[in-house]
């Protein structure tokens, strides 16, 4: 009834090629984006802000990152933790060196790092497919991990191996070291976010996303239709890796706020990612939202969630009940609807479109 | 007067109001919230050391609490994983936690930082950064009884003393086994130190995580190398494999000793009668023969109130939060005294721990004759680098082996100002600004 398209005529291509034709959805993205920058910020508590609301976006970031290599593109990784930690280590790196450079560009900045690193261990994908790449990527993870321990200049030769985040500032305001708010972190964070989503949602509507998606339905087809297959999955896998590595830097600088490195970019972090594209939705960006919400949240709002409306539960009965839950849920879904919550979201939208009246 | 500075007034007089009000309330307590993994790969250890915790706390209020203040305890658990216990910290925050036990080195670093802003101090006992001994550098970390380079140095003291001097130890080989993190590295630079002044050579064996427990190829090396003597920075599932693979690969028991997290009941049983003479550097006694365990069994266990089986009482974990727990109420009854607050804050708290001192006579005081080393914390020495001692697998069970040992201080403060400085370099991290409240 209210969602429906009706009376909306496109009168040029562009509007009818619009990511968004229908004038509801502008609406409604509008609205989203205004909670996000205002809502949830001004009514948040901390502990929402800082425990559910920054790590789903940082997660966001990094399922779009994998969801560009796995689902638009069709290959498989499992080193996403560790190009997140390449990304962690050039963040770190790059600001103790040059200090007065604003944290931001170099959280940005720190994406060519890793994309570059994704870059080399992409190479393979030319040459191997599906469980084989897998297996090439889990190479890189292991020996990422092996170098964030084992080269002491990358985390400029602590004693304690950890990534210590300093006082970086915006206008005079704190955005990183334990000074900064939570409040102005998620803000940072959010832009960033928001930005990286309209570049990689421009990309993947464009010619490059085309081409990602022809190598991903065949790549000898699209090798014929004249795809450099070589250039491609490259491209695939330097944009995917520039997501992974900001999205690491923005953990450990916007989120975290030091800590171990090399305990957090490991192989769990690698599936947990590939669990929210998967369960997202693959080759879709808003899929890529939903899988970190579902991930990364749904422990977090059991937790403390069911304690706080009165069902007392002890913490090591959430963290079982957790693994059940999100554990069945997973198997549900893949049964139900192996293309994931953004198809669901998809199947929901059709109908509403038709409701009350369908046919 | 301005309307801000009328608001102020009024708040001001509600505080007052409030605080006066407060000490007639007869359900007075304090929160503390600790970290827990009773889930996830280090569960074998976690739940001894959350049982031991729960159970000397749920004795303390079964006594009426500290000077009469019950402990509102909490546990959140966090499967020994960073991102939850950064979601544990934030949530115990807005609960008024008043002392933050992260029980994980990452979880540790990860909060450090924060501290001098959220006015929670912590204590990480036994573990965590050894740099954060310097009070003057982190007064708001909490590290007695004693650092890795402590136990380190004990462990290498006893040896000494084994072999007659630390001049003996000229030409002998003493390897490292330990996990490749930075839990697991953190002794390297004390020993490599220590191995140029005193010509020992220093092997490093390095367990990465993931290979925990198929320690196979490493074990080839060590049979290889024959070193002397072998020093254990083990966690978790490697310890217990360690000293399978010792006693596969015929390696001299009572030369491999442990520092205390390799030196659990559950890591010495995977060895059982075969690993006795085994070693491992702790800081208190194990077994219920305490007046207080005995408490604890007769009020907590004995009425149903405990997670644990009777059996399970005074085994090295669970007597390792014991100790845990007397620091913590010890700290706060400092911290009322020196406040004269019944219901102390993080501030007060953190004031509590920096003039902890417990001496043998309260040690007997509190039920524990024996039990552990005097304790004493300075506003610049946050371990004390405490005395530690060497306990031996008999085959079934704990037993002590050794008087209490004192670390090298001289040897080991100088590394800890050098880390400390380094640490401090960070831009953004404050001076210290809080006073001491030395006797």
């Amino acid at each position: 009834m209210f969602y429906r398209e009706n009376g909306q005529f496109h009168t040029t291509y562009a509007a009818d090629m619009a990511v968004f034709p229908i004038r509801q959805d502008r609406i409604g993205l509008a609205i989203i984006l205004a909670v996000a920058a205002i809502g949830v910020p001004v009514f948040g508590s901390s502990f929402f802000v800082s425990s559910v609301m920054i790590p789903f976006l940082v997660y966001s970031l990094a399922a779009i990152g994998l969801n560009i290599l796995t689902g638009y593109t069709g290959l498989i990784s499992l080193g996403t933790g560790a190009f997140m930690g390449v990304g962690a280590f050039a963040c770190y790196k790059l600001t103790t060196a040059f200090p007065s450079v604003n944290i931001i560009v170099w959280i940005l900045c720190s994406g060519f790092f890793s994309a570059a690193v994704g870059m080399l261990f992409g190479l393979p994908s030319l040459r191997v497919k599906g469980f084989y790449l897998a297996v090439t990527t889990l190479a890189a993870q292991f020996f990422l991990q092996w170098c964030f321990i084992r080269i002491p200049w990358l985390y400029n030769d602590s004693s304690s191996g950890s990534i210590e985040v300093a006082r970086r500032t915006l206008f005079g305001i704190p955005i990183t070291g334990a000074q900064a708010t939570v409040q102005t972190r998620y803000l940072v964070l959010l832009g960033i976010v928001v930005l990286m989503t309209w570049i990689a949602s421009n990309i993947v509507h464009g010619r490059i996303g085309r081409s990602w998606m022809a190598v991903r339905d065949m790549d000898i087809a699209a090798e014929l239709m004249g795809i450099k297959l070589l250039r491609t999955k490259l491209t695939a896998f330097a944009v995917s890796s520039f997501y992974a590595g900001v999205a690491g830097a923005c953990m450990m600088f916007l989120w975290y706020g030091g800590g171990e490195p090399n305990d957090v970019f490991n192989i769990n972090q690698s599936f947990n990612i590939l669990f929210m594209v998967i369960l997202g939705g693959l080759g879709s960006l808003i899929g890529s939202f939903f899988g970190a919400a579902f991930i990364s949240s749904l422990p977090t709002i059991f937790k403390f969630g069911l304690p706080a409306i009165g069902i007392n539960i002890a913490g090591a009965t959430a963290e079982h009940l957790t693994f059940m839950v999100v554990g069945a849920l997973i198997i549900i879904f893949l049964i139900a609807e192996p293309h994931g919550l953004a198809r669901l979201w998809q199947i929901a939208k059709e109908k509403l479109r038709l409701w009350p009246f369908p046919y | 007067m301005k309307p801000t500075s009328l608001i102020k007034c009024a708040a001001g007089a509600a505080a007052i109001a409030a605080a006066t009000v407060m000490p007639a309330s007869a359900q007075d307590s304090v929160t503390l919230v600790t970290n827990s993994y009773r889930t996830g790969n280090f569960s074998g250890s976690g739940i001894p050391l959350g049982n031991g915790m729960r159970d000397y706390i749920a004795l303390v209020n079964a006594k009426g609490g500290v000077n009469g203040v019950k402990i509102n305890f909490e546990e959140c658990e966090t499967g020994y994983d960073t991102k939850k216990s950064v979601e544990c910290y934030e949530q115990a925050k807005t609960k008024g936690n008043i002392l933050y036990l992260p029980w994980s080195t990452g979880a540790t670093l990860a909060a450090i930082p924060r501290l001098h802003i959220d006015k929670t101090p912590i204590l990480s006992m036994g573990y965590g950064l050894s740099a954060s001994a310097d009070g003057n550098t982190f007064p708001w970390v909490f590290i007695p009884p004693l650092t890795y380079w402590d136990g380190a140095s004990v462990a290498l003291n006893y040896i000494a003393g084994k072999e007659g001097s630390m001049d003996k130890l000229k030409g002998k080989k003493i390897g490292l086994i330990y996990l490749d993190a930075p839990y697991g590295k953190e002794p390297i630079p004390f020993l490599t130190n220590m191995s140029k002044k005193h010509g020992f050579e220093l092997q490093l064996y390095p367990v990465p995580a993931a290979e925990m427990q198929n320690q196979g190829a490493l074990w080839l090396n060590i049979r290889r190398d024959k070193p002397d003597y072998l020093y254990s920075q083990g966690f978790g599932a490697m310890s217990p494999t360690a000293i399978k693979e010792a006693i596969k690969n015929n390696f001299p028991m009572d030369h491999f000793l442990g520092v205390w997290w390799a030196g659990g009941d559950n890591d010495a049983q995977a060895g059982g009668m075969e690993a006795k003479g085994y070693k491992s550097v702790t800081f208190h006694q194990v077994g219920a023969n305490f007046p207080l365990i005995q408490d604890i069994i007769k009020e907590v266990v004995d009425k149903g109130q405990s997670l644990t089986e009777k059996s399970k009482v005074g085994e090295a974990q669970y007597n390792r939060t014991i100790y845990q727990g007397v620091l913590v109420t010890e700290a706060i009854r400092n911290a009322q005294k020196l406040t004269g607050k019944k219901v102390i804050n993080g501030e007060d708290m953190r004031r509590g721990l920096e003039t902890l001192e417990i001496s043998d006579a309260r040690w007997k005081e509190l039920g524990l004759e024996g039990f552990a080393s005097p304790v004493k914390v300075t506003c610049a020495d946050h371990s004390g680098h405490n005395k530690a001692f060497i306990a031996e697998w008999d085959g079934a069970k704990w037993v002590k082996a050794s008087d209490w040992i004192s670390p090298s201080t001289e040897e080991i403060l100088p590394l800890i100002d050098a880390a400390a400085k380094d640490y401090a370099k960070t831009d953004g991290y404050p001076k210290r600004s809080e006073a001491c409240d030395a006797k």
